[in-house]
């Protein structure tokens, strides 16, 4: 009981930390950091350009939340304990929320640097759309079985799966975008270029707090499963 | 070689009606049927600045949608058709190893993928009259990506055999993982179509067997879980 309270502060000063890093992040980002990649000759506001401070984090926790989801599946089907299973959903809900985000902000970005939404031979696009979609199947597994033992089965097999064919896919669409030249500026080949000094630091502390929002996500989506096992639990009694 | 066994099983069954052999070369003409109506009249265009016609830019294209497609409907039935009567039971008291149903439904999705393939070029190359330049590298490009697709397909649709809506789930979760299989397929079979080389489409044919390799692998791996209970 003892241990549990405990890890019940320690969880609400995680979440106290969490918002305070994302609040602090948004003023940084709006008010004092620098505009972080040389816009050139962008069509639109350079300072739309901040928004690189937000996407890139995102995609690297929704990457990181995927690494999760084929870690958790692999140890659950290794020892069928439940908690990996919920760890796993969690972590593919997250990362699937991430991952749309990742979408959204980059295309906002990309019709202030290219002009255009969506370029549909850009790589980099390319491979967090094919990674949504699997996500996104991933979810739809789930819904579709009911037995809970089952769903974690089947659902771990795909959340394996899934994950490797991300590499397979990003070298898959780098040699079908050979055919089509890298027209636009930020060429995947050529960029990455040009950030350093204080937009590092700035671009540091918001992997952070996106980090930890990840994390925070994840545990407030688990714990929402074991309440939601423990309603079960109960109902089932009272029926008894 | 006990997958041998199950193989043969399901090909006698499958040969006594060709019911699924039927209705996918079916599926796969009306495909190509359907393009050569939409696209008939212009696909003899020349594009002078590409050097090619029209047909040439679209073949690949229309070629693997047609096979993926026809290839997805006996994919859904190869377990759906074990789960009536309890055979799957029979199958995992079978006294094998659980990957020798994986790779005896490999084997037996696999010929009958090859024969609707065998069926549909020639019916391409009437349609479109087109002319196949590089036969035998077109052979191996299809070989590969058919295989990759088998690899994928028969174990998901051994896992979604188990869920409610299975005929709908399994395109669903199939393609988003084959993405670099059919990319792949698709630009290495346009380049053997306008005769090109091995050489030409080095980086997708090692794509598509590292990717046969790594699904076989894992898939054997990972097959027992979803069929056990």
């Amino acid at each position: 009981m003892r241990t549990n309270s405990v890890n019940n502060m320690l969880k609400k000063i995680i979440y106290a930390i969490t918002t305070v890093l994302i609040l602090i992040s948004v003023y940084l980002v709006f008010f004092i950091a620098p505009i972080p990649i040389d816009p050139g000759s962008a069509a639109g506001d350079p300072n739309n350009f901040k928004i690189f401070y937000f996407h890139l984090p995102i995609a690297i926790s929704a990457y990181l939340c995927f690494a999760v989801v084929f870690v958790s599946s692999i140890l659950y089907l290794r020892g069928k304990k439940q908690k990996w299973d919920m760890l796993s959903l969690s972590a593919a809900e997250v990362g699937v929320v991430f991952a749309f985000l990742t979408l959204v902000s980059g295309s906002i970005w990309g019709k202030s640097a290219w002009n255009a939404y969506w370029v549909s031979w850009d790589v980099r696009l390319n491979t967090s759309l094919i990674l949504f979609l699997i996500y996104l199947s991933y979810l739809m597994i789930r819904q579709a079985v009911e037995e809970p033992e089952k769903r974690a089965r089947l659902s771990a097999v795909f959340g394996i799966i899934g994950f490797i064919s991300v590499p397979i896919s990003f070298l898959s669409v780098r040699f079908y975008s050979k055919m089509h030249p890298c027209v636009v500026p930020p060429c995947p080949s050529g960029g990455g270029g040009g950030i350093g000094g204080v937009v590092l630091y700035y671009l540091l502390f918001n992997f952070a707090a996106y980090f930890l929002l990840a994390a925070t996500l994840m545990m407030l989506r688990m714990d929402n499963e074991r309440l939601k096992e423990k309603a079960n639990e109960l109902k089932r009694k009272s029926n008894l | 070689m006990k997958f041998l066994e199950i193989a043969k099983k399901d090909l006698k069954a499958e040969f006594r009606t060709k019911q699924m052999l039927n209705s996918m070369v079916i599926f796969a003409l009306l495909v190509i049927v359907i393009f050569s109506f939409a696209f008939g009249n212009e696909a003899t265009i020349f594009v002078s600045n590409l050097n090619k016609k029209i047909v040439d830019l679209l073949a690949p294209g229309m070629l693997w949608i047609a096979f993926t497609f026809a290839g997805m409907l006996g994919l859904s039935r190869s377990f759906a058709g074990e789960k009536e009567e309890g055979c799957l039971e029979g199958l995992k008291l079978c006294p094998a190893d659980r990957s020798a149903i994986y790779n005896g439904k490999v084997l037996s999705n696999a010929v009958l993928m090859f024969l609707m393939e065998m069926a549909t070029l020639p019916i391409f190359v009437v349609l479109f009259s087109y002319d196949i330049k590089n036969i035998p590298g077109l052979i191996v490009v299809i070989i590969l990506g058919t295989l990759g697709f088998i690899f994928v397909g028969t174990l998901l649709s051994a896992l979604t055999v188990n869920t409610r809506t299975r005929e709908i789930l399994l395109p669903v979760i199939l393609f988003p993982v084959l993405i670099p299989v059919i990319l792949s397929a698709v630009t290495a079979s346009g380049t053997m179509l306008a005769n090109g080389d091995f050489s030409d489409v080095a980086g997708e044919m090692q794509i598509l067997v590292v990717y046969d390799i790594i699904f076989f692998v894992v898939a054997q791996m990972v097959f027992e879980y979803t069929i056990e209970d």
